[in-house]
């Protein structure tokens, strides 16, 4: 396999090893365009790009944007807040106005679970999915796949435990699917106010003493609490979910000695996570935000119908081997 | 023999039929004769020289009583967008229903005599089903204060309701069902705990896990439904009617309060046999419906629940809604589905087919027993009835297209699914009001 054979990336969900293996071989290509002095391939030159904002993001939207650009890839940013939304245009008039201005692909980040899928079935362009309400955010299980790839070759075999708010968790979803798939051992875990009715179904083991959950884990991804489910009543205080939730050095003793810490951010430094592990040395908060890029970069650039290049690390210098073949209109 | 698309005398008889009777429960090969827009016989065999009315031919299709749907939304007056008492008959022939009951959740709400009037009088000018109004329960729906019963019945309003939304509150669902004992109309009540919903887009379990979208759990219906049966149990008289139930919880639920002897009937609708929770993986917004789609278990709770009579009828919950106000995102969406088209294939298809019923059992949930729920008249072949029929082709495939449908609005659940049984002919008051015997 050499090209990603689907037009949109609305989730992880169906999404198969080989396809996940396609997006992360290339995206350790990508990720060395970042080292360079001159961070830029013409891979997506001419291309143009939407990225469309619904709801606030700052890491994302950044992300994206600077995959594109790394990509040559022309981008427009809209955010709710300073469109025609406010004026009361729904959706879908929305994207076939921006569609309608001849665009090749709309990155969209919408607060309704299913928003992304809509979009597809509108418009012609290629949909990506940027963080869809609670339902599933794919370029971020993606690079939390690529970062633990790095660390461990496989994740087959590897216990992978999820922790926090895993019912409003786009982030815990699309995680779930990916990790599922290449087979490694998934446990979430959070108060059972937080852990959503048949979650099991999905391949993955629920255990809400988050001292149980890390026996032996290889990996913990902290999810960020948001503070306003305490108001909602989901928990009684950010103390006793600190106390009995929040990731500490003393708790991940429990856990693998090498067991790597994940974030998606932005964290909430002594609540969810505590300070000390947060700038842990095992911690790759940072390391994802970096790869965040490069996985993008990868996910854009085959759903434009580009090939993956080559694995040797040299053949990547001529920018020629990242050339975008578009499936309809051939273009070198 | 006459040709029966062109229906033009007043006394006649269809002969060249299969008589479906729901209330004798079979069905034979016979003749119907129509006099003054009223049944004068129902006669079994074939019409030979006794019978001295003009013959035409039911080119071997089922006549059945025309259908009875009793839980209709006609959108009218505040919504005409999205329905009028005359789109909303429209498609109730075409779907077979001579008569339906339609609820008043409209803008003003049906909660005085005028509007009434008003709705009665537009089904009046469209010539079409006969329309039945349900009047609010309280003024506005707003759960406060009795509407005034007895004008909205003198009027013709033949139950009340806050559908919609519940009545607010035990305490005012006891009053609606006190006051409405002495007009002797019953509550129809739209079983929700709002509290338990928590504004939730579909049904709670597995998939609301998976797509992310809010879950609202099945007990919320229950909770509702307990509710009233414990007030039922304390008011002499009164009736109660619980509409669209879904859950099989509130099956559970029902059963008790029938074999406690209370005086409640109920519906579910037709989405409830045949489509599940599953189906929400495409974010189909036209599946948004409330009460949502259940699981499994529920729908399967539900098709027992009719076979066995705890469930007294099937009413289609016909909801139209503007293709701009569907074609957004799933949880923007407002809930329901169009259904006086499909309702009676569905329950061909997903009743009938598979054995659960034969036709004329199945046919009594759209007939008399939906009838008698409202204390209404229609649904029978009795001598006298009013000659409301309908005659059907029980094998006929079709599939759901929006561009065939009647109704003002296409927000079917149903678009492009395989269904069979098909409506050629809708007979009003011994009048036809529509036919299609394309085909026939």
């Amino acid at each position: 396999m050499t090209t990603l054979n689907r037009k949109h990336l609305l989730g992880l969900e169906g999404v198969s090893a080989e396809e996940i293996g396609l997006i992360l071989d290339t995206a350790e290509s990508f990720k060395e365009v970042s080292e360079r002095p001159v961070k830029k391939v013409p891979a997506l030159r001419g291309q143009t790009i939407v990225n469309l904002f619904f709801e606030p993001s700052t890491r994302t939207r950044i992300s994206f944007e600077l995959a594109e650009k790394r990509l040559s890839a022309d981008t427009v940013n809209f955010s709710a807040s300073t469109s025609s939304v406010k004026k009361g245009e729904t959706l879908r008039d929305t994207a076939e106005n921006i569609e309608a201005m001849k665009i090749d692909m709309i990155v969209i980040r919408h607060g309704s679970p299913g928003a992304p899928h809509f979009l597809a079935g509108l418009i012609d362009a290629t949909v990506v999915n940027a963080g869809d309400g609670a339902h599933e955010h794919p370029t971020q299980g993606l690079l939390d796949l690529f970062t633990l790839r790095e660390k461990w070759g496989s994740l087959r075999g590897r216990k992978v435990v999820v922790v926090g708010d895993i019912t409003h968790s786009r982030v815990a979803r699309s995680n779930i699917y990916g990790l599922v798939t290449l087979d490694a051992e998934v446990t979430v875990c959070g108060p059972p106010t937080l852990v959503p009715p048949g979650i099991e179904a999905l391949g993955v083991k629920v255990e809400h003493r988050l001292e149980r959950a890390l026996e032996g884990a290889d990996a913990v991804n902290v999810l960020r609490i948001q503070l306003e489910r305490q108001k909602a009543g989901l928990f009684p205080s950010t103390d006793e979910y600190a106390t009995r939730w929040g990731v500490n050095r003393r708790v991940l003793e429990r856990a693998k000695p090498d067991c790597v810490v994940m974030h998606p951010g932005p964290i909430n430094r002594g609540i969810e996570i505590a300070q000390d592990v947060a700038d842990f040395e095992r911690s790759v908060i940072l390391e994802q935000v970096t790869n965040g890029v490069a996985v993008r970069m990868a996910v854009l650039y085959l759903l434009s119908g580009g090939e993956a290049p080559a694995r040797e690390p040299e053949a990547e210098e001529q920018s020629g081997e990242l050339r975008a073949v578009r499936k309809d209109k051939e273009m070198v | 023999m006459l040709d029966l698309s062109n229906l033009e005398h007043k006394d006649y008889a269809i002969a060249n039929v299969t008589v479906v009777d729901p209330k004798a429960g079979r069905a034979f090969p016979g003749f119907v004769g129509v006099e003054r827009g009223k049944i004068a016989f129902v006669e079994e065999g074939k019409a030979g020289k006794e019978v001295s009315l003009p013959l035409y031919d039911g080119r071997g299709l089922h006549l059945a009583p025309g259908f009875v749907d009793i839980h209709v939304h006609l959108r009218e007056p505040g919504h005409e967008y999205k329905e009028t008492v005359q789109t909303g008959t429209a498609a109730a022939v075409a779907g077979g229903f001579t008569s339906v009951a339609c609820m008043p959740n409209t803008d003003p709400a049906i909660d005085e005599r005028s509007v009434v009037e008003f709705v009665l009088k537009q089904a009046r000018i469209a010539g079409l089903a006969k329309v039945y109004p349900i009047a609010a329960a309280t003024r506005g729906r707003r759960g406060e204060t009795l509407s005034e019963y007895f004008e909205l019945a003198e009027a013709g309003a033949v139950a009340v309701s806050d559908d919609g939304a519940p009545v607010s509150s035990a305490d005012m669902a006891r009053r609606v069902l006190e006051y409405a004992t002495a007009v002797g109309i019953p509550l129809v009540e739209h079983c929700e705990d709002m509290d338990a919903t928590r504004g939730g887009v579909m049904n709670e379990g597995f998939y609301s896990t998976k797509l992310g979208l809010v879950g609202a759990p099945a007990y919320s219906e229950v909770l509702c439904l307990a509710r009233d049966l414990l007030v039922l149990e304390v008011v002499p008289g009164a009736r109660l009617h619980a509409a669209h139930i879904s859950a099989k919880g509130s099956v559970a639920e029902l059963r008790r309060a029938k074999e406690r002897g209370l005086s409640v009937t109920a519906e579910t609708a037709p989405h409830y046999l045949c489509l599940e929770d599953k189906e929400l993986e495409t974010y189909n917004t036209n599946m948004r419906i409330n009460p949502p789609l259940r699981g499994a278990e529920d729908r399967e709770a539900i098709i027992a629940a009719l076979v066995d009579g705890t469930i007294d009828c099937v009413a289609s919950d016909h909801a139209p809604h503007a293709l701009q106000e569907k074609q957004v995102e799933f949880d923007a969406a407002p809930p329901g589905t169009v259904g006086l088209e499909t309702t009676f294939p569905l329950i061909v298809t997903h009743l009938v087919e598979p054995g659960h019923l034969r036709l004329p059992q199945a046919l009594a949930l759209i007939t008399h027993k939906a009838a008698s729920c409202l204390g209404i008249p229609g649904g029978t072949l009795d001598r006298g009835a009013a000659a409301d029929l309908v005659l059907f082709d029980p094998k006929e495939e079709w599939i759901v297209h929006p561009d065939d449908l009647h109704s003002r609005s296409k927000n079917s659940a149903f678009i492009g699914a395989a269904v069979r049984g098909r409506v050629k002919c809708t007979i009003v008051d011994g009048a036809s009001v529509s036919v299609s015997l394309v085909g026939a």
